[in-house]
């Protein structure tokens, strides 16, 4: 092999950012073959490797390809993301009430997940050609607002609401990159409450709200509405405490097993984790998402044009937003919505999902050096 | 307009700035959390989480038993094997097949019980999912070793004991004994609140009956074990068991107490027995010295164990379609109208306001004409005394005695006897009957009383309903000199050791503010019914135990033949209920008798020959005697000391209010 080939690996590789992918990911695995073991599915943590492997392949894939390409072809990603969105609302799977999958024999996949990416290329090309670098008014936000809107209905549609709010936010993060003036600012925050009553009245299931309720109930009145929508959110944060500073254990937690914990594989995991490995267990691993989203932040300020960038803060936000409201609506700091944590939550979607955010963001950190 | 060169992305680098502060103080306050969960309320949630380990795991209460007076069960708890499954375990495709296939069911029972768990095992946000449920009770010897013999086919699937309620005699009175079935979802809360201990879905709770009335005695309270569940299969060590279950381990189920009923088996059956023959119909029998309720039927009735069982749909609507109303206690829950049965009180009304003697004479031509109405008898009575009158039964005398005594002062009697007011028995929600008065009249129907409803109040018709219940303590007053006693169904209740707790006596409800001599009066009249020849109920005359007694023959509204009638229906509800209040024996009472035969027709000829019949039987059967003779000699009929002789009674019942 070439040396400067091995040098230009050494040199350009971003060690760091599969050293952190890598760890979460085998603490997902290990903690999953907790949790897997005594629900009687002994056999997941094999089926969440198998994607952990698709998904690192794919990675590859993306990694390798420079993102100009991606930036050329950025509207024709996003475009294929919505149509998946269309598809899924005529031929997508229901279960419980809401179309979210394509099933493909036993597997199922969720395009929602992939949209979110799909978001992040998409507001990333227009953002690459817009000629404006200061001040930017509300009508310069219109195409992009509309993209992710379009995005919001149609995963509202299914209904969604957790991945619906996260393209929101998602939006939101990488707009915080351009500069608002202040008048928009202004105009912007005193329109948001009566977005949320809209959104309130009309966008939003019964049962969503009702699990906001709950929680509010929960926040109110740690006691109250324990057996019922409040169940979640109580018995999380008594499997968390429970571990105290150094835990029960590895394979001693009770939560999941027992199945005090409902979901605890994709929704709940970092409870039955904290669980078993205490407060020090659970910090280390919030540290690494910390280290993480940093991380991400730091690609973003060293790419070499503004797509590389936005991409960079974008994927940094989908990191960032689903670590906080997984951990918040674990922690009982949020509503219990069912978004997962980052490479750490059983899935095929979230995890071939995450794997290709791992490599965009390793994808703008090898070609941030200008040849 | 390429704007991305490296110089021209400095725009973003305050903004990298505060995002990096943002997202670490956003981190910073997860991990505040986590100490707040982890650190400070920790140990408050390990002991939480013990308890979600620790699981209670409740011990049935033995629900008590209902006995007869003689001590024979009527009601009581099984040992049985109930099919249950946690429905989050359950198989729906093989497991289920396969059970089915085990027990044997038959396919729309097989359907329910899969629609019940699929109804608890499709939401995963539903909790039931980790509830045991009950699918199918009472399995057989067979269907318990075939699912032994293939349990680990059966995910989710298991065997309990649980008690289950058996009535021994089946349909024999069930009626007062009542039935159980599984508390409804709505009624927990309310249940609840009136009980010692809560209900929760699954148990079974007494409806109707005993069963109902003294659900709290019966019941019980359950016990607990505390169980450390592991669902790891790593078994706690013996110390960690011994940390986590520092206290108390178990407690014990209180058993239900034990009911024993005033109801005696025996008499019940000589009086279900003497139902032959008549499709609806209901009957008492009390003691009159006491109110002990000895028998009480009424028909048809329904087998309590296919009650308890739980029916199908099909088996409900056939009980509500059912002409003959199954479902209803027609001795406390229907009213009726007395007919002739009530004229005695009538009649007690006139003498004691001094309307009439009893050496007076009243004419009876066949018809009484009042304005423009004429109101008829059956015949022409001729002159007949108060007791005569009695003894025939004669309409005309009662209206002529109606029209001078007034509404309100026959009213004032029969309340004084018990009607119009609920005896109190304490069971099956008792009807109250109706008394009417003139006020009652004013206020219901403004301006339209007439006389004319004084005279049908007077036989027993218009507006007067009584029970069976209410018929029998009044009779019981008339033979026993005047003492109005609360029917009581219930003798002991004891705990399931044999301890009483509680034992009831008879219990007085007043002496009724008559004159001894109007009750022997009466009484003599009610023998004549009798024995006489011109007796309404002559012909039902016993060679076995001389009977008194008042023949009643209500009418009951025409109604048009509906297209559906066969001329039998036709007939058949249009044909007047029978009724027949006796009390034997004559000459000394121990017992009254009330027989109504819904649509018999004549009282004398289908209530009186039943009512004759359990009499017999009961001196013959249960209460069987041979010095005192059952019949009066002809000779020293006039001789007989009625009860309302005695000095104590007389002295007491003449002292006027």
């Amino acid at each position: 092999m070439p040396r400067v080939l091995v040098h230009r690996l050494r040199d350009e590789f971003d060690w760091v950012l599969l050293s952190l992918v890598t760890v979460i990911a085998l603490s997902g695995v290990i903690n999953l073959y907790s949790t897997g073991l005594a629900s009687g599915a002994p056999d997941l943590y094999l089926t969440q490797i198998y994607w952990l492997v698709f998904g690192a392949c794919c990675a590859f894939g993306v990694a390798i390809i420079d993102y100009r390409h991606y930036e050329r072809h950025g509207y024709i990603l996003f475009g294929c993301g919505i149509f998946l969105l269309l598809l899924v609302l005529l031929i997508g799977t229901e279960i419980n009430h809401s179309t979210r999958w394509f099933s493909l024999g036993e597997y199922r996949f969720q395009p929602s997940e992939l949209m979110k990416v799909a978001l992040v290329i998409g507001l990333a090309k227009y953002l690459h050609h817009d000629p404006r670098v200061e001040g930017r008014k509300l009508q310069d936000l219109f195409i992009p607002a509309l993209m992710t809107a379009l995005a919001m209905v149609l995963i509202l549609k299914e209904p969604d609401l957790g991945t619906a709010l996260l393209c929101l936010l998602i939006f939101l993060s990488i707009m915080m990159l351009t500069r608002l003036t202040a008048r928009s600012t202004i105009t912007l925050v005193l329109s948001a409450p009566i977005v949320a009553i809209l959104g309130w009245s009309y966008l939003m299931k019964n049962y969503q709200k009702e699990r906001i309720i709950s929680f509010w109930n929960l926040f109110v009145d740690p006691e109250a509405d324990k057996l019922g929508a409040g169940w979640h959110a109580n018995q999380s944060m008594i499997a968390i405490g429970s571990g105290k500073l150094t835990g029960k254990g590895y394979l001693q937690g009770t939560a999941g097993p027992h199945q005090f914990l409902p979901e605890c594989r994709t929704d709940f995991p970092f409870a039955v984790f904290a669980e078993e490995h205490g407060f020090l267990g659970a910090t280390l691993l919030v540290l690494l998402y910390l280290i993480l989203v940093m991380w991400c932040i730091r690609i973003a300020a060293l790419s070499r044009d503004r797509f590389g960038s936005v991409i960079a803060i974008g994927v940094g936000s989908i990191f960032f937003w689903q670590v906080i409201i997984n951990l918040g609506m674990v922690m009982g700091l949020m509503p219990v919505v069912g978004v997962t944590l980052p490479l750490f939550s059983y899935g095929g979607s979230s995890i071939l999902t995450f794997m290709l955010c791992v490599g965009l963001l390793m994808n703008v950190s090898i070609h941030r050096i200008r040849r | 307009m390429f704007v991305s060169s490296r110089s021209e992305l400095s725009e973003f680098k305050k903004r990298y700035r505060w995002m990096r502060m943002f997202v670490v103080l956003t981190f910073l306050v997860f991990v505040g959390r986590l100490v707040h969960l982890q650190i400070v309320d920790g140990s408050e949630h390990h002991r939480e989480s013990v308890d979600n380990v620790v699981r209670k795991v409740s011990i049935p209460a033995v629900r008590g038993r209902i006995f007869d007076s003689k001590g024979r069960v009527l009601a009581t708890s099984m040992p049985s094997h109930t099919l249950v499954a946690i429905p989050h375990y359950f198989d729906m495709g093989k497991g289920y097949a396969r059970m089915v296939q085990l027990l044997g069911l038959e396919e729309a029972e097989a359907e329910a019980i899969g629609e019940r768990i699929k109804e608890r095992s499709e939401d995963p946000k539903d909790m039931r999912r980790f509830q045991q449920m009950t699918l199918v009770e009472r399995i057989s010897q067979e269907q318990l070793a075939a699912v032994k013999a293939h349990e680990d086919e059966l995910p989710g699937v298991d065997i309990v004991d649980l008690p289950v309620r058996y009535y021994p005699y089946g349909n024999l009175g069930s009626h007062v004994i009542g039935y159980m079935n599984e508390v409804r979802v709505d009624e927990v809360a309310t249940k609840s609140s009136e009980a010692e201990e809560p209900y929760r879905s699954g148990d079974h709770v007494g409806r109707k009956g005993i069963e109902q009335s003294f659900e709290s005695e019966l019941r019980g309270i359950r016990g607990w074990r505390k169980k450390v569940v592991n669902a790891r299969g790593l078994p706690l060590s013996r110390e960690e068991t011994e940390v986590i279950l520092q206290d108390a381990r178990m407690q014990e189920p209180r058993l239900g107490q034990d009911v024993t009923l005033t109801i005696d088996v025996g008499t019940e059956k000589i009086v279900e027995q003497a139902l032959r023959g008549h499709p609806s119909g209901a009957a008492v029998v009390m003691e009159i010295n006491s109110g002990r309720v000895l028998a009480v039927a009424s028909k048809p009735n329904i087998d309590p164990n296919k009650m308890t069982n739980g029916l199908s749909y099909a088996e409900h609507k056939a009980l509500d379609d059912n002409a003959f109303r199954p479902r209803i206690d027609k001795t406390l829950y229907e009213n009726y109208f007395p007919g002739s049965v009530f004229k005695p009180f009538t009649a007690m009304a006139a003498l004691e306001e001094g309307i009439i003697t009893s050496d007076d004479v009243i004419h009876c031509s066949g018809f009484h004409e009042f304005g423009r109405r004429t109101f008829k008898c059956p015949r022409a009575h001729g002159d007949l005394t108060l007791r005569e009158a009695l003894v025939v039964s004669c309409n005309v005398f009662f209206y002529n005695l109606a029209e001078m005594t007034g509404m309100d002062r026959i009213a004032k009697y029969a309340r004084e006897f018990g009607f119009g007011e609920p005896t109190g028995i304490g069971y099956n929600n008792e009807a109250a009957g109706h008394i009417p008065t003139r006020a009652w009249y004013d206020d219901k129907f403004p301006g339209q009383f007439r006389i004319g409803h004084t005279l049908n109040a007077a036989i027993g018709q218009g507006n007067t309903k009584v029970t069976l219940m209410q018929v029998a303590a009044a009779y019981s007053a008339l033979a026993n000199g005047g003492t109005i006693y609360k029917p009581q169904i219930v003798r002991r209740i004891e705990t399931s050791e044999g301890d009483v707790v509680k034992e009831l006596h008879p219990e007085v409800k007043r002496r009724v503010a008559v004159s001894g001599r109007s009750i022997d009066l009466m009484m003599e009249g009610l023998v004549g019914v009798v024995s006489e020849k011109d007796g309404t109920a002559h012909s039902s005359m016993s060679d076995k135990v001389q009977i008194a007694g008042k023949t009643g023959t209500a009418q009951v509204a025409k109604r048009k033949r509906s297209d559906g009638d066969t001329q039998a229906q036709y007939h058949y509800s249009n044909r007047d209920h029978a009724w027949f209040a006796a009390v034997a024996p004559a000459a000394a009472p121990e017992i009254v008798v009330v027989v109504l035969v819904e649509h018999g027709g004549a009282g004398g000829e289908h209530a009186a020959p039943i009512a004759v019949e359990i009499a017999e039987r009961y001196f013959e059967e249960i209460a069987p005697r041979h010095e005192e003779p059952l019949i009066a000699d002809k000779t020293t009929k006039k001789k007989v000391r009625l009860p309302s002789q005695d000095s104590e009674a007389t002295a007491a019942s003449t002292h006027r209010r």
